[in-house]
Formats: structure tokens, C-alpha cells, sequence
């Protein structure tokens, strides 16, 4: 059976035991002594207990049969590969048991492989095929033999509904968990590999050097570069072309949520406000499109007319659609905080005759301006994680410039163009891309972490 | 006391000189066309900016709709073709083996030559066979399969162009007209040009409706290639995501509001999530690459492993909206259940949950959209190659609507230009179906309490 049909099998066999635990609680209540209601709980309960009997070990055990189905088989298989071969570095190996995998599957390319792969082969497909048998029969007798000692155990005066819902409770509890494990995930993958990095490559060259081609050579013997990892021209061209979105996105998104919420008529913000955030709806890949195709040519092109010499892929470019897709995130956070400021700090200063304009700038931004600078820094942290846009527009050579015309690279596009595409796990070049990763998690982090604790601490002023 | 006196005369006698020179009010007025002036610039600062954002969307629908609309009709040319059975080596028409393996794309080649018998030169003859599109021979193949009995008879059929030859047409204008200064003509010779013009004169190019474009996968030929790979891609992977990210969600969600005590644990839970939500969408690239792909060794690029990187990225966005609408919900509602006696669970599944269902619904789509948009943590989990097969299950190897854009946008061929602009078009029109969809819930069935 493959895994769909034994999770078919699998539900099948659940609702079969809510079937029969509902039914034997039906029947054991005694219909003289006013039956239901000896029951200690309603019958839902008593069904529900033997179908979560029935379903969660099943569903335990796929998960971990799963986990390590394929170490096992691949160590079966390895074990029966003649000596020469076993000794072979992991790599090695590894490409052996993938050229024995797809012989498995039929995909032979080129000519007739080696005897022993071929009978490798031949037992892969096997076990593994014994592999599933024996999942199918385990998890069906699992699952049967569980359900009818739940079965067997329902009695009237037992408190299925207590039981059912703790396991509610517990499952509810394991889904908000979910978040923790996520968030240790990514710690656990970018820090295990930026250590390895760490080793290679000292700390502090990658923090404070200057210089970034992540060229190294595969073989010894072959002729390229070292590789060399500063990742401050990174930083330099994050920097920069976060600063031109946000020199775009604050004051236009500031200035969008003062004259939409101070302003304009209902009617007016309920069409434009929408119409704005499709801005934000946009897909990242259709900016990158934009700025690449669109922006960057009439950049250069202008640049030319004044006799400017602009690079094809110049932090401009993208620094300025990315601002454009911005403009929603300020626009929409800054208007929840201007919002909130009380309308009687408004009425004061316009009783003491100021203009609205004058109120504005006095009175509500002011107040408003702790929850604004939250707003700012996400925004900021939005603009250094973006990636898309700066993968199809900005450039990939790594140079120190402050100089919008120029091409610049970003973390984000070293991270895409070192880990896209098939590259060897191990080698420093890849695994610098984790320690880009985990310096663009810990900024954004800190980022984040302020602003949101700014956002809370100014709404709790006003509450 | 003196120096309080001091202050005192010396304020009025500061008062007696303005109000000689000027009262308050004079000041005020002086200073009002000033002010005015100061409002009506921020006012004009204010329009500006929201004038600057809807400018730039503008412009963007119009540049896409611009490139991509062109890409929905496809160059087609007549041509008397001749199913010779020589040429096409079959001997058996019913003989599968032999259809496949036909030479279709010389019968093409006889049909041209034919057609321009003045060409000799090696050179120009291989010119000539440029014109047609070297998967044209896959449709006369479909042809011959479907009608056998057209072997060995010449008919005039609509063959489809190279794709140089379709950028040509579609930028040249009016095909009843002389083509205009702009044509693009790219890597076209001059001779090209002139027999495309003497076709078009008689009348034997015309653009057809793409239907290709929708229904085969992706191909290095841009005439040849479609988005049903990727539009078939892109499904399995929302529906990975759908179906594990609505029901997680939910659940932390109903756990937080309802269960959860106000606790350090809680929290930090919720500490976890808030930051989650904020986290740059290629670092879940990296957790997949790293903990999917080399830890638990998932295989790549298929739509299950990119749902659930999808997932982990929109389970925050869901729970956060899913919290929004449970909390909106009068606990009125939840004290009259309780108080006739039914249990938290019963609290929760036969009321809370029915009443919060279309908050949770509209923040589920507005996540799915989201994640539809999604393209870098994707590229890092190996989405991104090129596959030309569509698609047909979850474990099957595939790319996605956006991956699909990134990957023709970085062709050369300037065909291809047209070709994501149109595939831009099907994505934009999927979110705007979704977001309307989530737009119309909210408006149909949210209740205000």
C-alpha cells in the first residue's frame, strides 16, 4: 500500500472505531435506569476516546517510521556493496547510492551500469518494498489492536469527556508550540552551519572585512580564487539600498496616513486607502520585474541624457521600487498610531487656534511619534530581509560605494546566488550563506523586538 | 521684590511698544496668509504622496498589461503541407513507435522550400527553416494521430513561427499595413524580414489565440513555452499549505485565547509568533534547506516540501488573524453556553468556532495569497529548476507561478519578455480573485456584535 492508501486505510479505520466505542456506550447504558444519563459522559465522547486511540499512535509512528525509513534502508543497501566501494569517502558514496536509486527507478542513462549496482538496485527496491509492507502491516495492527483495548475499556462511570478533552487541550497546546519549535529551527540551522563557518573562516574577518568574493577553488590543484569573506561591502550595499526605499517609503507613507486619516472625506479613504494597499498585495517577484525591466533602463537612460554614467543595475533602481512597495506598510502603521492619538489633544490645540495643519505637526505627531518609529523600523527590517527585488535588480558585485548609480550587492542576493542551484554541502562558500542567514535573522530580530516593544509601550499611553 | 516690579514694567512696557507697533490681532492676521499658505502645502505634500503611490501602481499595471497582453496571441503560418509518407518514414500509420518517430520537422522543411523554391544557398535554406518554430512538428504529429487518413495528402495548415519571427510580427503593427519604424527585429536578416513581409502581404500570417500558453509546461523555446506547470505547481503547493497551516493555526490560536494562562510560557509563545511574523521570508529558505532538505532529506522541488516551508512562513499571519476574530466573539455568547452547562470543548466547537469562522476563513485567504506570492524562500529549497513535465501530485518534482516569472525573466530571448509579463497577469488576476473573495466574506458573513 503506498502512503496515500494507508492514510485513506487509516481514516477509514478511525471512523470505524468512533462507529463502535459511540455505539458500545450506547448500548451499555442501561435503558431501565433512565439511559443516556448514566452515562458519565454523552456518547460523542466514548467514540471520540477510541478513535484518538486509534488515530494517534498510528499517525506516531508513520511520522517516525518516515524519519528514519531512509537512513536504514540506505545502510541496508551499503552493507551489501562490495568493499572497495564501502570504503569510500561520504560524498563518494553518496553519488553511488544516488546513481543506485535511479537504476531502482528505471532512469539509465547512457550505458549498461556496473553488475553491483545493479543488484544494489535490486535489493533497494526491495527493502524497500518490505519496508512498506511492514509499515502497512504495523500501523493496521497498531491501530486495530489499540482501538479494541479502548473498546473494551468503556464503561459507564468512565469519564471519557475529562479524557477527550484533555487530549484537545494538549493537541491545541502542541499546535501554538509549533512556533517555538519553528523559531528554534531557524536558530538551530543558521547557527549549526555559520559555526562550521566559523571555523573556516575567522569571525572576525567576516565581520570587519572588506573584501567579498566567495569564488573558491574545488580542487586543490585547480586555479580561482581563495575566497575571501569580509561581508562589510554586504552590509554597505544593504545599507544603501534600504536608505533610498526608506527615503522613498517614510515620508510618502507618513504624508498618505496623515492626509488620509486628518483629511480626507469617508468616501475618499475608503476607495483610495484599498487602492493603496494593493501596493502591499503586489507580489515581490512582479516588483523585481519592474525594477529590472522598467525602472533600471529609464534610470540609465536618464542618467545619460545629463551625462551621468549609471550602472545597468544601479542601487537606485532598486532602492526606489522598493521604497514603492513600502509606502503601504508605513502608510498602514502610521495610521493605526495616528488614530489612536486622543481627538481631545486635536480639540485643544485647535481651541487655542492653530491651523490643522499646524496641530498636526505640533500636536498629533509628536504624540504619535514613538508608535511612528516603530513603524519606521519595521519597515526598515522589511527592507534589509527583502529579497526578490534586489535578486532581479541590483547587482551581484560586491563593491564599497555610497554611490546610489552604482551596482551594489546585498545579503539577501549573496544568500540567494550562493545557495541556488547544486553546490556541495561542506564548502565554506555555501555555508557563509548560513552566517549571511544569521546575521540578517539577528538584525531583523532586534529590529523587530524594538519595535514592537515600542508600538506596545506607546499604545499602553494612550489605553 | 524690586526685581519682581522690575519684570513687571518691564512686561508692560514691552506690551505698550507692540500694541504702538502692533495688537495681537494685527499679528495674527499678518501671519495668517502665511499659515494658510502652510496648510495648503501640506495639504498639497499630503495628495502628492498618495498621488506618488497610485502613480506608481499605475504605471506598473500599465507597463505589465503593456508587455504581456501580446503574449496571449500567438503568430501562426499558412503553409501547403505535404504528409509525405516517405519523408515521414511511415509504413504503418496504426504503428505508435512509428509516429513518434517521425521526421515531422522535414515535411516542415519540404513545405518552405516549396514555398520559397528561389532559396539555394545552404545558408539562406537554413534561414528559411528558422521561420517555423522547431515545435511545430509536435502539433502535426497530434494532427496525424488524430487524423491517420491525412498521411499522404497535402493540406494548408496554420503552422506555428519561431519566436524572433513572432516578436517581428507583433511589434511591426497593423498586419494590413506597412510595418512600422519600431518593428523589433533582433537577431532577423534582412532576407527573413522580407519573406515574413511577403507572406504577411498575403495575407498568410495571423496572429491565433495561445491556447498552448495554458495548457504545456515550461520549454526553453519561448513560442513553446506555457504556465500549466507552473499554475499545476503552484496548486499542489497551496494545497500542502491550506491544509496544514488553517487547522495549526487555528488551533494555536483557540489555545492562546482560550486556554492559555497569562504566564511567562504564553508569552513567550507569543513573543515567538509576533516575531515570526516579521522574519524575512528567505530565512524559512534556509530552515527548509537545512533542516528539510539536508536533516530529515526530503527530496527537492516538490510542492510538498515548499508547502511546508509555506507553512511555517503563513501559520503566524493566520494565527494572528485567527486570534482577531476569536477575540471578536461577545463572551456573552460563550457565559449563556456555559451556563447550561456545556463543557470548554463544547464552548468552543458548537459556538466560538461557527461564529469566528468567516474572520478566520478571510485571514486563512489573505495568508494563501500571500504565500502565493512567495518566491525566495522557494528558490532555496530548489524550486527553481526547470521542468518541463506538469506536475500531478504533491510529490512530484514541480515550480511555482512566481518561481516561473524569476526563472523566464532571467532568459535572454526577448520572446520571453512578453511571456512573464502575461504570466504576471494570471498570478496578479489569482490574488485579486483571492483578495475579493476575502473582501466579500468579511462584507457577507462577519457579524457586528
Amino acid at each position: 500500500m503506498d502512503t496515500s492508501t494507508l492514510l485513506a486505510a487509516l481514516a477509514i479505520m478511525v471512523s470505524v472505531a468512533y462507529m463502535f466505542g459511540r455505539g458500545r456506550s450506547i448500548s451499555m447504558a442501561d435503558t431501565s435506569q433512565g439511559g443516556y444519563r448514566n452515562l458519565n459522559s454523552l456518547p460523542f465522547y466514548y467514540g471520540m476516546l477510541t478513535a484518538l486511540w486509534c488515530a494517534v499512535p498510528c499517525l506516531l509512528l508513520m511520522i517516525g517510521w518516515f524519519s528514519f525509513e531512509n537512513t536504514i534502508i540506505d545502510n541496508l543497501v551499503v552493507a551489501q556493496l562490495p568493499e572497495a566501494i564501502r570504503n569510500l569517502s561520504s560524498n563518494e558514496l553518496g553519488l553511488v547510492m544516488n546513481t543506485v536509486a535511479n537504476i531502482a527507478e528505471g532512469n539509465v542513462i547512457g550505458n549498461e551500469p556496473d553488475a553491483y549496482l545493479v543488484t544494489a538496485a535490486q535489493s533497494l527496491t526491495s527493502v524497500r518494498q518490505t519496508s512498506q509492507l511492514a509499515l502497512t502491516g504495523s500501523v493496521l495492527l497498531l491501530g486495530i489492536l489499540l482501538s479494541l483495548f479502548a473498546w473494551t475499556r468503556i464503561r459507564p462511570e468512565q469519564k471519557a469527556r475529562v479524557q477527550v478533552e484533555g487530549a484537545f487541550k494538549t493537541i491545541l497546546l502542541l499546535c501554538a508550540c509549533l512556533a517555538i519549535v519553528t523559531t528554534v529551527g531557524i536558530l538551530f540551522s543558521v547557527i549549526f552551519e555559520s559555526l562550521q563557518f566559523f571555523k573556516a573562516v575567522p569571525i572576525t574577518e567576516f565581520l570587519f572585512g572588506t573584501h567579498w568574493s566567495p569564488q573558491t577553488s574545488i580542487r586543490v590543484d585547480q586555479v580561482g580564487g581563495s575566497g575571501s569573506f569580509g561581508a562589510v561591502p554586504l552590509f554597505v550595499g544593504t545599507l544603501l539600498i534600504s536608505a533610498i526605499a526608506l527615503v522613498i517609503a517614510v515620508p510618502c507613507g507618513l504624508m498618505s496616513a496623515i492626509y488620509l486619516s486628518e483629511y480626507a472625506s469617508n468616501t475618499v479613504r475608503t476607495y483610495v486607502k484599498p487602492m493603496l494597499e494593493i501596493l502591499a498585495g503586489i507580489p515581490t517577484v512582479v516588483y523585481g520585474f519592474f525594477a529590472a525591466l522598467t525602472v533600471a533602463p529609464f534610470i540609465r537612460n536618464l542618467g545619460e541624457t545629463f551625462g551621468m554614467s549609471v550602472s545597468s543595475e544601479s542601487a537606485l533602481a532598486a532602492g526606489l521600487v522598493m521604497g514603492v512597495m513600502i509606502i503601504p506598510f508605513v502608510s498602514s502603521l502610521a495610521d493605526d498610531v495616528i488614530t489612536a492619538v486622543p481627538q481631545s489633544l486635536r480639540d485643544g490645540s485647535l481651541a487655542l487656534g492653530s491651523t490643522k495643519s499646524e496641530t498636526i505637526k505640533q500636536v498629533v505627531i509628536p504624540a504619535a511619534l514613538p508608535g511612528i518609529v516603530g513603524g519606521v523600523l519595521l519597515a526598515a527590517s522589511r527592507a534589509i530581509g527583502e529579497t526578490m527585488i534586489v535578486v532581479m535588480a541590483a547587482g551581484l558585485a560586491a563593491r564599497m560605494t555610497a554611490n546610489p548609480l552604482e551596482s551594489v550587492t546585498t545579503v539577501t542576493v549573496q544568500i540567494v546566488t550562493l545557495l541556488v542551484g547544486d553546490q556541495e554541502f561542506n564548502s565554506p562558500k555555501t555555508l557563509s550563506a548560513f552566517a549571511l542567514g544569521l546575521m540578517l535573522f539577528l538584525v531583523t530580530l532586534v529590529l523587530n523586538y524594538f519595535a514592537l516593544y515600542v508600538v506596545k509601550k506607546y499604545r499602553e499611553q494612550y489605553d | 521684590m524690586t526685581n519682581h516690579q522690575n519684570s513687571k514694567t518691564d512686561g508692560s512696557a514691552m506690551n505698550t511698544l507692540d500694541s504702538k507697533k502692533m495688537s495681537t490681532i494685527e499679528l495674527v492676521n499678518k501671519n495668517l496668509a502665511k499659515r494658510y499658505r502652510a496648510e495648503t502645502r501640506f495639504r498639497a505634500y499630503g495628495i502628492a504622496s498618495i498621488g506618488f503611490g497610485l502613480l506608481c501602481l499605475c504605471l506598473l499595471f500599465t507597463d505589465i498589461i503593456g508587455k504581456g497582453h501580446s503574449a496571449f496571441m500567438q503568430t501562426y503560418v499558412q503553409l501547403e503541407v505535404h504528409m509525405d509518407a516517405d519523408r515521414l518514414e511511415i509504413t504503418d500509420i496504426t504503428d505508435v513507435n512509428q509516429l513518434a518517430r517521425a521526421d515531422y520537422q522535414g515535411v516542415l522543411k519540404q513545405a518552405l522550400r516549396l514555398e520559397f523554391s528561389a532559396v539555394n544557398s545552404r545558408g539562406d535554406k537554413r534561414k528559411l527553416y528558422r521561420l517555423v518554430s522547431n515545435g511545430a512538428g509536435f502539433e502535426l504529429r497530434k494532427l496525424l494521430e488524430a487524423k491517420p487518413d491525412m498521411l499522404g495528402t497535402t493540406s494548408t495548415l496554420w503552422v506555428l513561427v519561431d519566436d524572433d519571427i513572432d516578436t517581428y510580427v507583433k511589434s511591426r503593427g497593423n498586419l494590413s499595413s506597412a510595418p512600422s519604424e519600431n518593428a523589433f527585429t533582433g537577431r532577423l536578416s534582412e532576407l527573413q524580414i522580407g519573406w515574413v513581409e511577403r507572406l504577411i502581404s498575403e495575407d498568410r500570417i495571423d496572429k491565433k489565440f495561445n491556447t498552448n500558453f495554458f495548457m504545456v509546461g515550461d520549454s526553453r523555446e519561448p513560442e513553446l513555452a506555457g504556465i500549466r506547470g507552473a499554475i499545476m505547481g503552484s496548486i499542489y503547493t497551496m494545497l500542502v499549505t491550506l491544509a496544514l497551516s488553517f487547522p495549526i493555526g487555528v488551533a494555536a490560536a483557540i489555545y492562546l485565547e482560550k486556554y492559555a494562562k497569562k504566564n511567562a510560557f504564553t508569552e513567550f509563545i507569543e513573543v515567538n509568533i509576533n516575531n515570526l511574523a516579521a522574519v524575512p521570508s528567505i530565512i524559512y529558505g534556509l530552515l527548509g534547506l537545512a533542516i528539510l532538505i539536508s536533516f530529515f532529506e526530503l527530496p527537492r522541488s516538490i510542492p510538498l516540501l515548499g508547502g511546508l516551508v509555506l507553512t511555517l512562513m503563513t501559520l503566524p499571519t493566520i494565527i494572528i488573524s485567527s486570534r482577531a476574530a476569536i477575540k471578536a466573539v461577545p463572551p456573552s455568547i460563550e457565559e449563556a453556553a456555559m451556563g447550561i452547562g456545556a463543557s470548554k470543548m463544547q464552548v468552543i466547537l458548537h459556538h466560538v468556532l461557527p461564529l469566528a469562522m468567516p474572520g478566520m476563513l478571510t485571514g486563512a485567504i489573505i495568508g494563501m495569497a500571500q504565500a502565493l506570492g512567495e518566491t525566495a524562500p522557494l528558490l532555496m529549497i530548489g524550486m527553481v529548476a526547470f521542468i518541463v513535465d506538469v506536475p500531478g501530485g504533491i510529490t512530484d518534482p514541480s515550480t511555482v507561478l512566481p518561481v516561473q516569472i524569476f526563472l523566464w525573466s532571467d532568459s535572454p530571448e526577448r520572446a520571453f519578455v512578453e511571456k512573464t509579463s502575461a504570466a504576471i497577469m494570471v498570478l496578479l488576476g489569482f490574488l485579486i480573485i483571492m483578495n475579493t473573495l476575502a473582501v466579500w466574506l468579511r462584507k457577507r458573513l462577519e457579524r457586528r456584535w
